[in-house]
């Protein structure tokens, strides 16, 4: 741990430790709208550095991420609206399924050598396979939907995830923070160096004596995993779950948003681009509303679009160009 | 001396066409072993057997007495057989170094480690000073180099060199000979080429094997091979009389 | 559930299925030649339900007929989307064309539902609601109709990669893309031409559907999914295997419909993709990747 810390430069050290000291201390400053707008961006910093893992590393693109968010916040859910079981224990369970799904994708992907957009098409058919199942099973409340009642009674009760946005703010930012820290970890790990070998040419690690099923298999357990306490996270923010908009490939692509726009295959690059597009796109709804526009498709489009100019102009993604931008800066003072 | 690899009988077809027939050779153990033959003889096809790429459709395959054959590539690669690729691949993102770790990683857990030991690789292969680039940056010699100090990170006791010499000027063939020749003599490292580059055989090899078309034709001391009619015919070339 | 029931499904199956198969088979020539995953497919043909669509409403153009402008139309679209755009992402990473059509199919289908709205538009027509009758069986006329003008589409096809110059290029292209630029090809103009008969029987499948269903945004994503699992079910590259895959498709889609949920018709489509996936990555028609 402390290399890693040591691994960054100096001005970098600085950088980091005024922006946490800044995140910790600014819901002093920020509205309740504001604040909420932080939660999203904490969250999808969090899960898109969760598919980072699978995908920047370990070069495995899938587009069907949102079953793990989903099965996660369903499962937590589930377990608090039959149980009472609150999601500090349920996501346990939560992330033991998501990852069992984890592993079953990528048992038949990498078993079957499912790869490349043949493997994409496999995990969007396993997201919309369950979206289908989940929109026909009424104990999971099927289309209509799954709502937890909010009980003023119990909103000091953190640990169930009841409070305010301000509780999911803190938590959110942990979370991003943790996930950061643990691909900063893993980056430089054994595995790391395995993942990025894969990832480059799968043939060639294998004749370096690589396991590249286990190690693929072991980057989607993570991520798999991952994105499932998000999904709780986000399940008992929301109190609310529907199958088509928890397992919708509308989801699955929002949670690839941020690592690709922010930088694919790097530690910061998922906050930056979470930092980046979540203020924008609900900024771009807030223009649009206070101008009286009705435009139900705006922030989408205006997502496509930015996707479709970063990856034809700057296709390793913000961080990088902004890291140079910076590290000149730095040479010439 | 014993073998370190037993080929018996190895056949390949791929799809009605016969890409090694019925080929049988022993490797002695720290010895330089050539594979020669004109084009589509079947020598990488061959090697990629033994590499694991495949199975061979008939025959056996023994590593230091174990069977191999019908194994994956990344399991033959931790019993001890390292191989380079025809056309070289080096992960391209990934700098000289780190390309190095990756070999020096599948015997070490750790990363510190695993660098002392691909810098030492490199300072050897005379890439230490280009370490920090990026393989896609290198020259050619330079990612044959690479691939072969790569490949060595992995420790082998056997290694598959692909024409590692394809490419190279005279100088760096015999920059390159030299370094394949110091590596046997000093740590008994066993050597398996396939090459088209005569000097280098000559240079390198205690003993050939010649393929055309599958075949084995002939298998002797290189001098001997040079002056087998067989071989001259298929693939040497006649003198005019 | 007699016989009779289930023969009309699995025959009205068939015919949807082949307008399916015209709206794969642009995805296939696409992917087979220019080796881009047009993951914006299911999109254009909205677009394309849309604009024959708006053509009926205000010109009265019969959808079938109007497939011939909106194919035109939509071949110059292919053509000028490669050479203005998709053409710098050729040799880049595969998730990088990806991304863009990605952002591209976000684009449109966003955009036709803030033009349009997310409520499904029929389109009445004379003989939408007639049916042929053959023996026992009823077939829509408007299916028939639209399912001819698939094949109409596809031979036209079929002919010009056959028996013309241009389309003999094409093949080369495909099969050896160095061999066919050593020989003088202008493989940029030809990937370009590809887009655009890839996106023309888009277009054409878009307006054949407009007899056949409502169009809506939503559809988008179903089409792109949809043509995925019949080009990759009939075989990737090969043109009869997108026809025939959307046949297997739409009697299968039909026949779970029918004996099952109509809301989970599209499950068995899902699970047929992952079988194939897993044990038959060809298809039942395409050549070993």
């Amino acid at each position: 741990m402390t290399d890693l810390w040591s691994s960054i430069p100096q001005r970098g050290r600085v950088t980091l430790l005024v922006l946490i000291a800044l995140l910790l201390a600014a819901p002093m400053a920020l509205d309740r709208y504001l604040i909420s707008i932080f939660v999203l961006i904490f969250y999808y910093a969090y899960v898109g550095q969760a598919w980072n893992l699978l995908m920047g590393f370990a070069g495995q693109l899938s587009l069907g991420h949102a079953l793990y968010a989903g099965l996660g916040g369903y499962v937590a859910a589930l377990l608090w609206f039959y149980f009472g079981i609150g999601p500090w224990l349920g996501v346990f369970a939560a992330v033991a399924v998501a990852a069992m799904f984890g592993a079953a994708v990528g048992w038949l992907g990498f078993r079957f050598g499912i790869e490349g957009v043949y493997f994409a098409l496999l995990t969007i058919a396993f997201a919309e396979f369950t979206r289908i199942a989940f929109d026909n099973m009424p104990f999971t409340g099927g289309a209509g939907g799954l709502f937890l009642l909010y009980d003023a009674q119990r909103s000091h009760e953190w640990w169930n995830l009841r409070g305010g946005p301000l509780l999911f703010y803190y938590i959110g930012l942990v979370l991003a923070a943790a996930a950061a820290v643990l691909t900063a970890w893993l980056a430089r790990s054994r595995i790391g160096f395995q993942w990025l070998a894969v990832r480059e040419d799968q043939q060639a690690a294998l004749a370096l004596g690589i396991d590249a099923f286990r190690v693929k298999m072991i980057a989607m357990l993570i991520s798999s995993s991952m994105t499932a306490i998000g999904g709780v996270l986000l399940t008992f923010y929301y109190n609310n779950l529907f199958p088509t908009q928890a397992f919708d490939i509308g989801r699955s692509i929002e949670i690839i948003l941020a690592p690709i726009i922010g930088g694919l295959g790097t530690i910061f690059g998922p906050i930056v681009g979470a930092f980046i597009l979540t203020p924008l796109g609900e900024g771009l709804i807030a223009l649009t509303g206070s101008l009286g526009i009705d435009a139900p498709g705006a922030k989408a489009v205006f997502y496509g679009l930015t996707l479709m100019v970063i990856i034809t102009l700057r296709p390793d993604g913000v961080w990088p160009w902004l890291k140079r931008l910076l590290a000149l800066t730095e040479v010439k003072s | 001396m014993t073998s370190l690899l037993e080929v018996e009988g190895v056949t390949k077809r791929f799809r009605g066409v016969i890409a090694v027939d019925s080929v049988t050779f022993e490797v002695p153990q720290g010895a330089i072993f050539a594979v020669i033959g004109p084009n589509g003889a079947g020598k990488t096809t061959l090697f990629n057997t033994i590499a694991g790429m495949f199975a061979p459709d008939t025959g056996s395959i023994a590593f230091s007495g174990e069977r191999i054959d019908g194994l994956a590539p990344n399991e033959i690669c931790a019993r001890g057989i390292a191989r380079t690729f025809q056309i070289v691949r080096p992960f391209p993102a990934l700098s000289v170094e780190d390309n190095v770790i990756v070999g020096a990683l599948l015997h070490r857990r750790d990363v510190g480690a695993a660098r002392q030991c691909a810098q030492a690789l490199l300072r050897r292969l005379d890439l230490f000073d280009k370490r920090r680039q990026l393989a896609a940056n290198l020259t050619l010699p330079d990612r044959k180099h690479l691939e072969v100090a790569r490949a060595l990170a992995t420790e082998p006791r056997l290694l598959l060199l692909d024409e590692v010499m394809a490419g190279l000027r005279p100088t760096e063939t015999d920059r390159m000979v030299a370094t394949l020749r110091e590596i046997n003599r000093e740590s008994g490292l066993t050597i398996l080429l396939i090459e088209h580059v005569m000097r280098a055989v000559m240079a390198l090899a205690s003993r050939v094997l010649v393929l055309d078309h599958g075949t084995a034709i002939a298998e002797g001391t290189p001098e001997a091979i040079v002056r087998d009619p067989a071989v001259v015919q298929s693939y040497l070339g006649a003198e005019t009389e | 559930m007699n016989l009779a029931i289930v023969v009309n499904v699995v025959i009205q199956g068939v015919l949807t299925g082949l307008v399916y198969g015209l709206m794969a088979l642009g995805l296939s020539v696409i992917f087979g030649v220019v080796r881009v995953i047009n993951f914006a497919h299911g999109e254009f043909a909205v677009v394309a339900m849309y604009a024959a669509y708006v053509l009926f409403v205000t010109l009265g153009f019969d959808p079938i007929l109007s497939l011939f402008p909106v194919a035109a139309a939509f071949f110059l679209i292919g053509y000028a989307l490669h050479a203005l755009l998709i053409n710098r992402f050729i040799g880049r990473s595969e998730h990088e064309q990806f991304i863009l059509l990605v952002g591209l199919a976000i684009v449109i289908v966003n955009g036709l539902l803030m033009i349009f709205g997310p409520d499904a538009r029929p389109t009445n027509l004379p003989y939408s609601f007639d049916s042929y009758l053959v023996g026992p069986l009823f077939v829509d006329k408007a299916r028939v109709y639209a399912a001819v003008g698939a094949l109409v589409v596809a031979a036209a096809l079929f002919a010009f990669f056959r028996y013309t110059t241009t389309g003999t290029a094409i093949r080369a292209c495909a099969d050896n893309r160095t061999g066919a630029a050593v020989v003088g090809l202008n493989i940029k103009r030809l990937y370009a031409l590809t887009f655009g008969l890839g996106l023309a029987c888009v277009g054409a499948a878009g307006a054949l559907l407009v007899p056949i269903a409502d169009a809506s945004p939503l559809l988008s994503q179903q089409f792109t999914l949809l043509a995925f699992i019949i080009v990759i079910v009939g075989g990737l590259g090969s043109m009869a295997g997108a026809l025939i895959g959307g046949v297997v498709i739409g009697i299968s889609e039909a026949l779970a419909s029918l004996f099952m949920a109509p809301s989970i018709k599209s499950m068995f489509s899902f699970a047929l993709l992952v079988a194939v996936l897993v044990l038959r990555p060809q298809g039942l028609m395409g050549r070993r990747i």
